[in-house]
């Protein structure tokens, strides 16, 4: 079975209410619908297809179009990320300085795959593409905490910081 | 601001300020300028907190008002990151740390005594602190499109402003017709730098000049090459040099919108294009009526939403209209029918942060460098196996051999260079024999390469092409858009060949039939995407042919990457018999007497490479 994290949505009116705010301010705007999603992704977290369904109606567009546009682009989530998220860069510079093996050594440790999250919702795990620090690679982001000039021995270390709490 | 002379009053008052970091005339009431790198590369190793340290510290000793504390965007040294310079001497502090913000402030900015420890050894010479501009790293160095980089505060108008900052926009609008400024573009001989190298003038003179309606100027900041960061880096150093480009390229072709196009992963960029944005509209730099001539000029920023292929023209703009990014065949080329289905002008970031200067100096001025066909700078963004990781901008027609040796400062831990990657996935591979070649467009696709927008990642014997080929694949696999099939399944079969191959498990055929699917999908895609992505291949198979050879043939990766074609064994000859190997190798592989040569039993081995590292003695190799 796979291990992703499969929780129920359960957005908040507020959430919802800050939905309908974002796609009022972007009625008028050509060529909304990507704007949107970044602001609701950043409301929610990920872009289910309630909200989905929600932004479809409110832009005036088909539920399609939109489903369309999400599963188009990477940095458009169907799923809840971890708490934290992980960012292995696999961009050139990073790659050629060995972040293929950091990046198998997380899943060892997690025992999950890319675009998995961990069963307590702590921890995801992405493959990102060059996140612009290519000269400390290889690199590895936790949301917005970078570390760099890595190797495979202190991937362990970096996990233990988010343990606790 | 109503009139170009009141811009240029206002940069003659801000200059002083930037007086001590030019190393020019004038004062502005400070002791000392100190300058804190808040590129990405920096920020990443903690360039903030350093800023609020010093901030704290200069507090403590009461020093507040000497010092003119400057948040800059990337000096290009990245892997000496995180860097504090103090003008006036221009002293160099590289991979500085929290706690050693004190001591700057309390022997430096006190006492005036440089902190001699924690300065970049390369501008040392014995006690003799030398200038930036003299060490190997900036020497061969020519800075047009990163001129501010380093220099101002990206997030204050003022200080580019007193770099001259939009007095190009001021000089076209007001002393130039658009046609003047096609011309001059056109002979200054700019081409993209976005990787075709299209010339610019002659874009804008595609787009029709006597229709009626609206026109876009788009910029595209998306930069898709994974391991390049030089756009990024220029519009987090000097944003408004984009913009006022953007406004240029307006006038020239009659369009009051643009867009810029930059990928989301940029947080730090996307930040400091607004707040440009924002202080340009504020001072009358964009907006209505721009220095009382009437013409008018928005600037709107879209964030990408992580599509490779959107850095695609075509996609680009389907993109921004809000679709899924997938390509259309072209013509109708942009010039014609582009955003929105309106005329449209597209150019790299890169190319635009050349235009103000092109205005400013004129293009007899950008001709003198380069070479006789590609003229000006170009920018890298240096990686992988080098020493002086970071962004270099150099002269068009330099040498591979200079940007690696000199500039790059050689390859680290005594290595061997190996080849160079340039152009990224669309982009192939400068094997070691031709290390002399000049860097332009056209010398490097003579030889299989290209130009690309600028990633140049270096790669030493540790490297495997056929690994490198296939990792390029993968990614291309990953970002196809599928549209049409050559690209969609063509790429799905190379990669499936190679891993074929990284596995042992190709043949000799095998290696004939990746050459010719290279080809077919080469000519039978439809965008930029599938047409380049076979060029990793080929590149690698034209030049390290024997490695691919190594693989099938002889069932071996030559520099020990792959896997499943890598062993590990003891050289009995120098094995001590201490056991450590054995006591670290998490599958129990290892066995032997104490004090006797040990053995790996290659069928446990699960080549972890652990035992390598923890052999003292060299006794374990792989092959
Ligand atoms: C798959 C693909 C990806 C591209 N990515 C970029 C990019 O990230 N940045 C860029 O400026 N141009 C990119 N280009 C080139 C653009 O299509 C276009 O030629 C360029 O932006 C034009 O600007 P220039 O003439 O100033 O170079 C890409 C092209 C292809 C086919
Ligand atoms: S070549 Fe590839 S990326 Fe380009 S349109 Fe075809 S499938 Fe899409
Ligand atoms: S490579 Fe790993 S698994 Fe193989 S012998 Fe060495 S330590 Fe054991
Ligand atoms: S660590 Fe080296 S010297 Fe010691 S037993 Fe292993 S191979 Fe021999
Ligand atoms: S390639 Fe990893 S940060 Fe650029
Ligand atoms: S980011 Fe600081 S030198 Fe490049």
């Amino acid at each position: 079975m796979s291990k992703k994290s499969t929780i129920p949505f359960n957005g908040t009116p507020e959430q919802e209410a800050k939905l309908r705010e974002i796609i009022a301010a972007h009625k008028d705007m050509q060529g909304a619908l990507i704007p949107v999603l970044h602001e609701a992704q950043a409301v929610y977290g990920y872009l289910p297809i309630e909200v989905q369904s929600i932004i479809a109606e409110g832009l005036g567009v088909s539920l399609a179009e939109v489903y369309g546009v999400v599963t188009f682009y990477a940095q458009f989530s169907l799923n809840p990320k971890g708490k934290y998220e992980i960012g292995v860069c696999l961009g050139t510079a990073c790659y050629v300085k060995g972040s293929g093996d950091i990046l198998d050594k997380f899943k060892q440790i997690l025992g999950i795959d890319v675009g998995e999250c961990t069963p307590d919702g702590r921890f995801s795990l992405t493959a990102t593409r060059c996140v612009g620090a290519c000269g400390l690679a290889p690199v590895v982001t936790v949301n917005e905490d970078v570390y760099g000039r890595l190797t495979v021995d202190d991937v362990q270390g970096i996990l233990d910081k988010y343990m606790e709490v | 601001m109503k009139t170009l002379n009141e811009l240029k009053a206002l940069r003659d008052k801000i200059r002083p300020t930037l007086a001590m970091r030019l190393k020019e005339e004038g004062n502005a009431g400070y002791k000392y300028d100190v300058l804190v790198c808040g590129g990405t590369g920096c920020t990443s190793s903690g360039s903030e907190t350093l800023l609020k340290e010093f901030d704290a510290q200069l507090e403590k000793y009461g020093v507040k008002n000497d010092v003119n504390m400057v948040k800059t965007g990337c000096f290009g040294l990245c892997a000496l990151g995180p860097i504090v310079i103090v003008y006036p001497e221009g002293t160099f502090y590289s991979r500085v740390q929290v706690e050693d913000v004190e001591k700057i402030v309390a022997s430096h900015l006190v006492k005036g005594e440089v902190v001699k420890e924690l300065v970049y050894p390369e501008t040392l010479d014995g006690d003799v602190l030398k200038s930036l501009n003299e060490t190997n790293f900036y020497k061969k160095q020519h800075r047009i499109a990163l001129h501010n980089g380093g220099v101002i505060s990206p997030e204050h108008i003022e200080e580019a402003i007193g770099m001259d900052a939009y007095q190009a926009l001021g000089k076209a609008l007001t002393e130039m017709t658009p046609d003047d400024v096609i011309n001059e573009i056109k002979a200054s001989g700019l081409r993209g730098r976005g990787g075709g190298g299209f010339p610019t003038g002659v874009k804008w003179s595609l787009v029709p000049r006597n229709i009626e309606g609206q026109k876009y100027v788009c910029c595209n900041a998306d930069e898709g090459d994974p391991g390049a960061f030089m756009d990024r880096s220029i519009l987090e150093s000097d944003p408004h040099t984009v913009l006022e480009a953007m406004a240029i390229a307006g006038y020239a072709i009659g369009a009051d919108q643009g867009y810029i196009y930059i990928r989301a992963e940029y947080p730090i960029a996307v930040k400091r294009l607004q707040i440009a944005i924002d202080q340009a509209n504020e001072y009358g730099l964009l907006g209505k009526d721009i220095f009382g001539t009437g013409f008018n000029f928005n600037v709107e920023v879209r964030l990408g939403a992580g599509a490779f292929v959107c850095g695609e023209e075509t996609a680009l703009m389907t993109s921004i209209e809000g679709h899924r990014g997938e390509p259309r065949p072209r013509p109708p080329f942009p010039a014609v029918k582009g955003l929105f289905g309106r005329p449209t002008v597209l150019n790299n970031v890169e190319t635009y942060a050349n235009v103000p200067k092109i205005i400013l100096n004129g293009a007899e001025w950008f001709q003198s460098m380069g070479t006789e066909k590609s003229k000006g700078t170009k920018v890298f963004a240096l990686g992988g196996k080098i020493n002086n990781t970071g962004l270099v901008e150099v002269p068009m027609g330099t040498t591979l051999r200079e940007i690696i040796e000199e500039i790059g400062g050689g390859i680290p831990n005594g290595k061997k260079f190996k080849a160079a990657q340039t152009g990224g996935p669309s982009g192939g591979c400068i094997p070691a024999e031709l290390i002399d070649t000049p860097i332009d467009y056209d010398s490097l696709m003579a030889i299989g390469s290209m130009m690309g927008s600028g990633g140049l990642i270096v790669m030493d014997e540790d490297n495997c092409m056929v690994d490198i080929a296939k990792f390029f694949l993968e990614f291309t696999v990953d970002e196809s858009c599928g549209k049409c099939t050559p690209c969609r399944v063509g790429t799905k079969r190379l990669l499936e060949i190679l891993t074929k191959i990284t596995k042992g498990q190709g043949t000799l055929e095998d290696i004939d039939k990746l050459e010719a699917l290279c080809y077919q999908i080469k000519s039978a895609s439809l965008c930029g995407l599938g047409q380049t992505a076979p060029n990793p291949v080929l590149s690698t198979l034209k030049y390290f042919r024997d490695e691919y050879i190594a693989h099938v043939v002889d069932k071996k990766c030559p520099a020990g990457v792959c896997k499943a074609l890598t062993n590990y064994s003891i050289v009995a000859e120098k094995c001590k018999g201490c056991s450590a190997c054995s006591r670290k190798c998490p599958v129990g592989a290892i066995s032997g007497e104490i004090k006797k040569p040990f053995v790996i039993d290659t069928n446990k081995c699960v080549k972890c490479g652990v035992c390598m590292e923890t052999c003292k003695f060299d006794a374990i190799v792989k092959g």
